[in-house]
């Protein structure tokens, strides 16, 4: 079969709602489409412990402490899951890994920003776990079949981080006038870069249109940030909050809400690296590589070892 | 039996999108003749659009009798579950 063939067989394939798996025949963009989108999905996840990790040793009860920890160990499973999908599609674990050591391989922009205090962990469960999994519950649905597979297992594993998040929010938006304040200046700080969660508008995002056709993606940009912020405003008034956009307002024609601009200009800066934290989250992770080596060469020179011994007797009754 | 061929398991899937499951085992030479036997053996009533097959040997399996404590470290961690946690009935997409 020709190529052209073969495109126009996998594209009806696509089209009638056929997933795509592992040996079947597909495209070199989409293979290369889809092993840049999961692997910076697990690389998200993996740099997604750090933010939250800050406050596992300060969380204000043991039950926040325990449910942290459930969270962050939730964290590094979906990053697990997500690289051994992309390695289905041929990538090799130790280069996806050098590439995000390197800075060579990009992750979510939302985890270069600081958690200051203890609200903001649960502004982020709320809005940046919201975020997500508004993403990922599309993506349950994408061509890929071991991509799908992989986000029905995190989706439902997701859906207690957000409750979490919201618990916190409530406790502290129904607390003291200083929890209150809490509250506010966190979700002050996190609204927009949720909003930015979501990338570049559709008139400037260079891979959308392929990743539609592909079923890659089944919402557009736009659409997800446009879903995101109808579900999420009642949600803020119900804990007695305001976001931080002056331009927010119900919209009754379109039954949607209007909602003003983001600084699109801090969106680029914090994709090239110039966020606040971009600088630390790369230390972090090349010194937890760094340290952990010697597990890496001790658990495989263990296992030589074994090996080894169980080859020994043999030997020894050759020997005789 | 001294010259028994070895043991196989096999998977199928029974359509995209699902992952493998496995069905059964069978006896086979090779992976090819495994393959071959399992399509006649398991997918005769087509069950399936891929078939995988595994030498029984190289499957490690967990022991049964050390499944109590094997999955105990789960068992009390009720804060995995989204129900363990108090969210108000009227605030809704959570």
């Amino acid at each position: 079969m020709t190529s052209l063939n073969l495109e126009a067989l996998f594209q009806s394939k696509i089209d009638e709602e056929t997933k795509i798996e592992p040996k079947d025949w597909m495209p070199d963009a989409y293979r290369k489409t889809l092993i840049r989108q999961i692997s910076q999905h697990a690389h998200s996840e993996i740099v997604g412990m750090l933010p939250e990790g800050n406050w596992i040793t300060r969380a204000p009860s043991l039950r926040r402490k325990l449910i942290l920890l459930a969270k962050v160990q939730d964290e590094a499973g979906h990053g697990l899951y997500l690289y051994s999908a992309a390695e289905t599609l041929g990538a090799n674990r130790d280069d996806l890994v050098q590439q995000l050591l390197t800075g060579k391989a990009k992750y979510s922009s939302i985890f270069n920003y600081p958690t200051l205090n203890w609200a903001d962990i649960g502004a982020i469960g709320w809005l940046v776990d919201g975020a997500a999994i508004m993403n990922q519950v599309m993506l349950t649905r994408t061509s890929y079949g071991p991509y799908a597979r992989a986000m029905v297992r995190i989706c439902k594993e997701e859906s207690f981080h957000q409750r979490q998040g919201y618990e916190i929010m409530i406790a502290m938006a129904k607390g003291s006038p200083e929890q209150k304040a809490m509250a506010q200046d966190a979700l002050n700080r996190w609204w927009w870069p949720s909003l930015m969660m979501f990338g570049p508008k559709d008139a400037e995002s260079s891979h959308s249109d392929q990743a539609l056709k592909w079923k890659i993606k089944r919402k557009t940009n736009d659409e997800l940030r446009q879903q995101f912020v109808d579900v999420t405003i009642p949600q803020a008034e119900y804990l007695g909050l305001t976001v931080p956009d002056p331009d927010l307002r119900w919209n009754e024609e379109k039954g949607s809400y209007d909602f003003g601009e983001i600084d699109w200009e801090e969106f680029w800066s914090v994709v090239k690296g110039n966020g606040p934290c971009n600088k630390q989250r790369l230390q972090a992770r090349n010194k937890a590589y760094d340290d952990g080596a010697w597990v890496r060469e001790a658990a495989s020179a263990h296992a030589a070892k074994k090996e080894q011994r169980k080859l020994e007797p043999q030997l020894e009754t050759k020997a005789a | 039996m001294k010259n028994e061929w070895p043991l196989w398991e096999v998977f199928i899937r029974s359509k995209s999108g699902l992952s493998h499951k496995h069905v059964g085992s069978l006896h086979a030479t090779d992976a090819e003749m495994a393959l071959e036997n399992a399509r006649d053996l398991y997918t005769r009533r087509n069950e399936g659009v891929s078939l995988w097959v595994v030498e029984s040997k190289h499957i490690t399996a967990s022991d049964p009798d050390d499944s109590d404590p094997l999955f105990e470290p789960a068992k009390d961690k009720i804060y995995r579950h989204p129900t363990f946690y108090d969210v108000p009935d009227d605030v809704t997409h959570m």
